[in-house]
């Protein structure tokens, strides 16, 4: 079996079966990635376009080493030195793109939805890359590459995922496939920061600490927006740090064997404290070690999409 | 459609005895030996010959797995891609002598790509070909080293091992049109 789309838009639109066969083929692809020679022929003669309207380092990294790994071409499209800037529409800048015979457009756009309408409008494999405070696919699926990696499985787990939820792509990712999975997810953080009636999703919502991490066996630590956040979420950093930031002692409501998880940039100090976020439980640095190898398993499946 | 058996067990089982016995005798034992299979069925076979290789020599050889999905000269142009699974050689190939195994030896599009594949992961000293069956129809310039048996076929037939690992009774069946 194939993936259906020719796009991989958000984890809300795969089926179980899907996300396995992404997870699966990225497990081979990390053997490549470990490999002195890090390179397979796989993807020549194909070009992806990076597509970043919003900064990144990890995402947009991660990307052109996934596509140069499979010996795909990469440009990387770079908004504030481009046309853009003079005016031009996403579609016309991405219609462009695609008259250079692209294959694939990797997209991170503020506005959610974005990437969507470059997928109706283009033949190319359109991926979404974090499209505002929708959905970021590809940080969902490593983490739940890394959490299986680590766990075995991931049907039955607690994962308690702390923070800016209203804000955060990563968040409804991972809700959307860590609950198609079978895990039992718990969100917590301020109230002003949890969307109303996510519930829906299929997660139980927590506004203490010690409630929702107690037992838990994967925690992941999201990054308050501070970007996208107007004034009065809450009263201040510090409060906010003092209620909800993962110190060592926070975290030991949880399992003894709890692995600590942030999508990254932290803000140490703030939502995750250093100690928690160098300490032995973290896995923070292998989500971007793994983020390569899934990056390489969706640009392959979506090339044998016809 | 007729099917014919073209090897039974005992015949697999004498093929391989041989093949392993040949082995030894052309590396002058086992030393820097290494077996590597292509999946799936290439990879039971060298399983099966690095235990022969043992009675004999009453040294291990070690056994690795080789995917060749990712160097296939078909990838681009098939609609749907093959799954991608792992390879796994957890030793170095550098100045090996690795016998590459696979089951049947056809258009030699296989052995092309995996020979790419090998190159990727070190430089071997040599290496050579076995194959329990060769049907003919290269593509390629390929020969093996070692062969089991060989079967004159048609262009579209088709050869198949089956084999007691994969749940079946060990036979190489040959199917053709009428």
């Amino acid at each position: 079996m194939g993936l259906k789309s020719k796009d991989l838009l958000d984890i809300q639109g795969l089926e179980k079966d899907e996300i396995n066969l992404i997870l699966d083929t990225a497990e081979s692809f990390k053997e490549v990635t470990s490999r002195d020679i890090k390179k397979v022929p796989t993807l020549r003669g194909k070009t992806v376009f990076n597509l970043f309207f919003e900064p990144s380092t990890r995402t947009r990294t991660s990307f052109e080493l996934a596509a140069k790994r499979l010996s795909a071409d990469v440009i990387n499209f770079s908004v504030s030195t481009s046309s853009v800037v003079k005016g031009e529409t996403l579609l016309d800048t991405a219609r462009n793109i695609e008259a250079m015979r692209s294959d694939f457009i990797v997209i991170r756009h503020s506005a959610s939805g974005a990437p969507h309408m470059l997928a109706r409008q283009l033949k190319s494999s359109v991926i979404n890359a974090g499209d505002g405070s929708h959905e970021h696919p590809t940080q969902a699926l490593l983490d739940m590459f890394t959490i299986r990696e680590k766990k075995g499985m991931i049907e039955g787990l607690k994962i308690a995922i702390i923070g800016d939820i209203i804000h955060s792509r990563v968040a409804r990712s991972n809700i959307h496939g860590l609950t198609k999975l079978g895990a039992e997810v718990r969100i917590v953080g301020p109230p002003a920061l949890i969307p109303m009636d996510i519930e829906a999703l299929g997660v139980s919502v927590f506004y203490n600490m010690e409630d929702a991490l107690s037992g838990a066996d994967v925690i992941m630590v999201l990054r308050l927006q501070l970007e996208r956040q107007g004034k009065n979420f809450f009263p201040s950093l510090r409060e906010y740090a003092g209620l909800y930031s993962l110190t060592s002692d926070k975290a030991g409501y949880a399992k003894e064997d709890v692995m600590i998880m942030h999508p990254g940039p932290m803000n140490r100090g703030v939502e995750i404290s250093p100690e928690v976020a160098d300490g032995l439980s973290s896995v923070i640095l292998e989500q971007v070690t793994n983020g390569i190898a899934v990056r390489m398993a969706a640009l392959y499946l979506l090339s044998g999409v016809g | 459609m007729t099917e014919k058996i073209m090897m039974d067990s005992m015949g697999i089982e004498r093929a391989l005895n041989r093949i392993a016995h040949e082995i030894i005798e052309r590396n002058k034992g086992t030393e820097n030996l290494v077996l590597v299979g292509i999946r799936t069925c290439g990879v039971h076979l060298a399983r099966r010959l690095s235990v022969k290789i043992k009675e004999v020599e009453k040294s291990d050889v070690p056994v690795g797995i080789l995917d060749i999905t990712l160097y296939r000269d078909d990838i681009l142009t098939r609609k749907e891609h093959p799954a991608v699974r792992k390879t796994d050689i957890p030793f170095d190939l550098t100045d090996k002598v690795v016998v590459l195994v696979d089951d049947v030896l056809f258009t030699g599009r296989t052995i092309r790509a995996a020979m790419d594949g090998l190159m990727d992961l070190g430089r071997p000293a040599l290496i050579k070909l076995a194959v329990l069956i060769d049907r003919g129809h290269r593509e390629l310039p390929v020969r093996a080293d070692y062969v089991g048996k060989n079967i004159p076929t048609s262009r579209p037939a088709s050869v198949k091992a089956l084999l007691s690992e994969e749940g079946f009774e060990d036979t190489v069946i040959l199917k053709e049109e009428q």
